[in-house]
This record gives C-alpha cells, sequence and structure tokens, in this order.
C-alpha cells in the first residue's frame, strides 16, 4: 500500500509549513506570556499576538481588538451562546438556530433548554440544506435574543445565505451568531457585510495547528456583551480567561493572511478538482446521488450517496483514500447523519454517503487516483449487494416486505 | 476502529458470493435485515434430499463486519444437516472473528439469515421437514 491520500480537509487540515516556520520560535526563545507587562519577553509575545488578531480582522473584515482567542471552535460557539443568554437574560431568552448546524451548536442549545436557561427554535432546511430567511423572520418574538446560523455546513458545504439573515436580525436588534468553522479562509468571510456580530472560527480548518479557536465579538454598532464561561485573570477583554495560546495564535494569524492572499487562486483551483472529481464519479457509475446544493457550496465539498453500498464497507475498501461517511457504522451515535435526514435523504441512502473534502495540498494526480478506486470499489461492492441486484431486478425496495430485527 | 484480520481476509476475500435462482427447488433464500437499518443480508443454500446444505451463496449490503458475517456463515453452514445449522448461534461467529460490541448485530443477522433461509426452503417443501426427512413435493414452492 503506497501513501494514503487525504481527502478529509472538513474535519481537519494539515498544517502549511509557512505556519509551522511562523510558529516555531514562540515555543522556544519566544516564550514570554503576552500578559506579562514589564520585559521584553513578555512585550514580544504580546506584538506577536496583536499581529496575529490584524492579520484575522484583516480576512473577516473585523477590527484587531475584536477578536477573542479560545481552544477552538466549540469553545467559541459555547462562549458565544451562553455567554449571551447569561448576559441578556433580562431582555428574552430565546434562540433561533437550524437543524444542520454542528453539534457544538446543538448540544449547547438543548444543554440551554434542558436547564430551563433557554427556548430554541430550529429552523429547518429545504432538500439542499438551505435556510430561508423567511424562516428566521417568522420565527422572531419579542424574546427573542439571538441567532445563530452556520456560514457553510460542515457536511454537505452548503453556504447559507448569512447577508440576508444579518439584515433581519440587524433590523429587528437581535444579536447574529455564525458559526464559520468551515467558511473562514476559504470563501469570503466579511462580518460588516453580513451583519455579524458574534462569530467563531478555528486554526486548524485553515492550515493552522489544533488547539487555537477564536470567537469575533463586536465592539461597535451593536457593542456584544457576554458573561464569560470561566474566572481568572481577566484576559481578552474580560471574556475568556486563561494564557493565550502564543505560539497557536501566531500561526492562527499566519494562516489566515495565507488564506487570503491566496483565496481567490486556491478557490478556482480547489472547483476544478472538485468538478473533476464529481465528473470522474459520475460519469462512470450509476446511482449517485450529490448531497447538498449544486452551486451554493463549499468549493473543497463533494458529498455523494453510493446508493446500495453502505458506507463503512466502502470506506474499510479505500484504506488508501482518507474520507469520511454519513454511515451510522462510523459516527459514534450509531445514527446515519441528522444533517442528511434533515434534508429529507432517506436513511437508506444516508448510510451510503461518503464526504469527500479537498484542500490546499490535493492534486489532480490525487483526485484521479480517488475516483478510480472508488470506482472500483463502489463496483466491487455493488456485485456483493443484494439490494443492487434486487433494484436491477426491477424490485420496488421502498415496498419490499423487509424482515427487520 | 480496528478490524480484526478475519474480518479483513473476508471482507477483502469473500466466500460464495452470488446468487442462486430462486425458483431451484433446492433453494432456500433468507433477506434479512433492511435499508434504513445499514444492513441487508442475502443468504441462500442449496439443500439436498437427504437434508445436507451442499452449497451457499451470500450477497450483503452492509459495513465489513456484516459483510465477513456472511461470508464466514457460508463457509461454516456447508455439510451441515438442518439441525446443525440451526444451532449456530451468534456468539460463535462473534468469537470466530472477534467482532467488537458494536458490531454483534452483523452476527445476530447471519444467525438470523441462516435460520431465514432455512424456513423458506422447508416452507416450499411442506412443513414436513422437522427432523430431516424426505423434502415434499415441489409444488410447495411460493417463489
Amino acid at each position: 500500500m503506497g501513501r494514503v491520500i487525504y481527502m478529509d480537509n472538513h474535519a481537519t487540515t494539515p498544517m502549511d509549513p509557512r505556519v509551522l516556520e511562523a510558529m516555531l520560535p514562540y515555543f522556544t526563545d519566544k516564550f514570554g506570556n503576552a500578559a506579562s507587562r514589564n520585559h521584553q519577553f513578555g512585550w514580544d509575545a504580546e506584538a506577536a499576538v496583536d499581529q496575529a488578531r490584524d492579520q484575522m480582522g484583516r480576512l473577516i473584515n473585523a477590527k484587531a481588538k475584536e477578536i477573542i482567542f479560545t481552544s477552538g471552535a466549540t469553545e467559541s460557539d459555547n462562549l458565544a451562546i451562553k455567554g449571551v443568554v447569561e448576559f441578556y437574560k433580562d431582555k428574552g431568552n430565546h434562540i433561533i438556530t437550524a437543524v444542520t448546524e454542528h453539534k457544538a451548536i446543538l448540544d449547547t442549545c438543548k444543554a440551554l433548554e434542558r436547564t430551563g436557561k433557554a427556548r430554541v427554535t430550529y429552523l429547518p432546511v429545504d432538500q439542499q440544506g438551505l435556510i430561508d430567511p423567511d424562516d428566521v423572520r417568522k420565527a422572531i418574538t419579542d424574546k427573542t435574543i439571538l441567532i445563530s446560523i452556520m456560514h457553510a455546513n460542515n457536511e454537505i458545504g452548503t453556504i447559507h445565505p448569512l447577508r440576508e439573515i444579518g439584515k433581519i436580525a440587524k433590523e429587528k436588534n437581535i444579536i447574529f451568531h455564525s458559526d464559520a468553522t468551515q467558511g473562514v479562509g476559504k470563501i469570503p468571510v466579511d462580518v460588516e457585510g453580513m451583519g455579524i456580530d458574534l462569530m467563531s472560527f478555528t486554526a486548524h480548518k485553515l492550515y493552522g495547528p489544533k488547539g487555537c479557536g477564536a470567537l469575533y465579538v463586536r465592539s461597535k454598532g451593536p457593542r456584544v456583551r457576554l458573561t464569560p464561561m470561566m474566572d481568572g485573570g481577566g484576559h481578552e477583554r474580560g471574556m475568556r480567561s486563561g494564557t493565550l495560546n502564543v505560539p497557536g495564535i501566531v500561526g492562527f494569524g499566519k494562516a489566515c493572511e495565507l488564506a487570503g492572499a491566496e483565496m481567490e487562486t486556491e478557490t478556482a483551483r480547489q472547483l476544478q478538482l472538485r468538478e473533476r472529481l464529481h465528473e470522474g464519479l459520475f460519469s462512470q457509475l450509476d446511482e449517485l446521488y450529490l448531497n447538498g446544493h449544486p452551486t451554493q457550496r463549499l468549493p473543497g465539498n463533494l458529498n455523494v450517496s453510493f446508493a446500495f453500498v453502505e458506507g463503512e464497507s466502502l470506506l474499510m475498501g479505500l484504506k488508501d483514500v482518507a474520507v469520511s461517511s454519513g454511515s451510522a457504522c462510523t459516527s459514534a451515535t450509531l445514527e446515519p447523519s441528522y444533517v442528511l435526514k434533515a434534508l429529507g435523504v432517506g436513511d437508506d441512502l444516508a448510510h451510503t454517503s461518503i464526504r469527500f473534502g479537498l484542500g490546499r495540498f490535493n492534486t489532480q494526480e490525487e483526485v484521479d487516483r480517488v475516483i478510480e478506486r472508488v470506482v472500483h470499489e463502489v463496483r466491487r461492492l455493488r456485485d456483493m449487494s443484494p439490494l443492487y441486484e434486487m433494484a436491477k431486478e426491477g424490485v420496488d425496495l421502498k415496498s419490499f416486505q423487509w424482515a427487520r430485527e | 476502529m480496528a478490524y480484526s484480520d478475519k474480518v479483513i481476509d473476508h471482507y477483502e476475500n469473500p466466500r460464495n458470493v452470488g446468487s442462486f435462482s430462486k425458483d431451484e427447488p433446492d433453494v432456500g433464500t433468507g433477506i434479512v435485515g433492511a435499508p434504513e437499518c445499514g444492513d441487508v443480508m442475502k443468504l441462500q443454500l442449496k439443500i439436498n434430499d437427504a437434508g445436507v446444505i451442499e452449497d451457499a451463496r451470500f450477497k450483503t449490503f452492509g459495513c465489513g463486519s456484516a459483510i465477513a458475517s456472511s461470508s464466514y456463515v457460508t463457509e461454516l453452514v456447508k455439510g451441515k444437516s438442518l439441525e446443525d445449522a440451526l444451532t449456530i448461534k451468534n456468539t460463535q461467529i462473534v468469537e470466530d472473528l472477534s467482532l467488537p460490541p458494536v458490531k454483534i448485530h452483523c452476527s445476530v443477522l447471519a444467525e438470523d439469515a441462516i435460520k431465514a433461509a432455512i424456513s423458506d426452503w422447508k416452507k416450499r417443501h411442506g412443513e414436513s421437514l422437522e427432523a430431516g426427512s424426505k423434502p415434499a413435493d415441489k409444488a410447495a414452492s411460493n417463489q
């Protein structure tokens, strides 16, 4: 077996060597605590952190001081939602979000519901995974304090109309949070133009280090306030105490700078690779179904159901390719993907879905190799699939009397 | 999750994949599971007049462990009398293939598939074959 091809860039991305290079001095020579105000070591660390905030702010059209560092997007989501609910509890307790959000949002909302701290509306999505801004408007009550809608979905790559939703939030004077973990660095993000008040993102999805996340917190128009989750030294404008992860932050900043500088060419390149992958698979195999939106999607995302072939068995065959599946057998919950379910994809097809996540370091040769491997394995497994055989014989699988366990 | 060597072997080199014609009088077909559950096994047994399983074929939609479990039982049942085949328990499959706890349902499905295939064969030969006696008339076939 040769080298394994990594095509799971929604899960995480490899660090860009240029990012690593920028980080290295901050592990050794420049090890200072950014909160040390009275010596060179501290000043160097603080300057590096300030530079990173600047690089990050430029990528998302925010001011440097509006960046709050966290341990990752999950913490950012928790801080945003719980922080708003706690701080604005006298104003209301209603949150609007969507069924296809990441678990970091959904489980945070559920926890708030359980403890009686919030009421939550989970908006549906259409068959391509899109939120209807009108649904957001209709869900607003006089108790609504927060709207939280992700930028791009992590499974199907569908990009939500944040600009429209932001406009509605502004109009109604409601705080608008977005989990932009998958979008930042891949597609343009503009917190001003999109009317975003809070935004979660993380370094390891854009070729930076793991364990380093950020929450953008609007400072003006309106100034957004949050109740912190941890008590401590009052770092990060009092919103997130704890000594800053200086090397990680330096890497995050560098990663944002690179992503911004190369976005245009990289997007075009990834789109071309994705179309090649799409075309290569769909032209050689029948009964494939694209999950998500045909155009409103992340350039590196392709999510396909390979009907009659169970996802985990396909992954097992593709041992030299790293991708992921919406099959229940690959999830901790033993349920197929709730995102696909929300789109109206049946459990039968959800079990056969594979997510391809193209990234900066994927090449055309790799795409061609993946096409070849997937086509080979799908054919092999379909030859072994009673469902494929039945479908070819004209049996209606929907009305067939299955002997369920 | 790491797969055992046996599971990988059966997944990569499945034994007895394929189909017999369902209309053949000596074939019993069992289809268990459901597409929305992520597992469907079709097991077919060719059973002779003496009530001995002469050959077996399978097709499975499911994870690697489900494919391995069904491939494994095709080997296990060959040459066995119906009574002996009916004593095969899922626990034996779990043990022999070193299936982890989350994959136990694959072994249960494989056991069910044996029972379903034998039951189909019996139905098609009248219910007279309680103890492996001579099969009844072919007219009992319900296919």
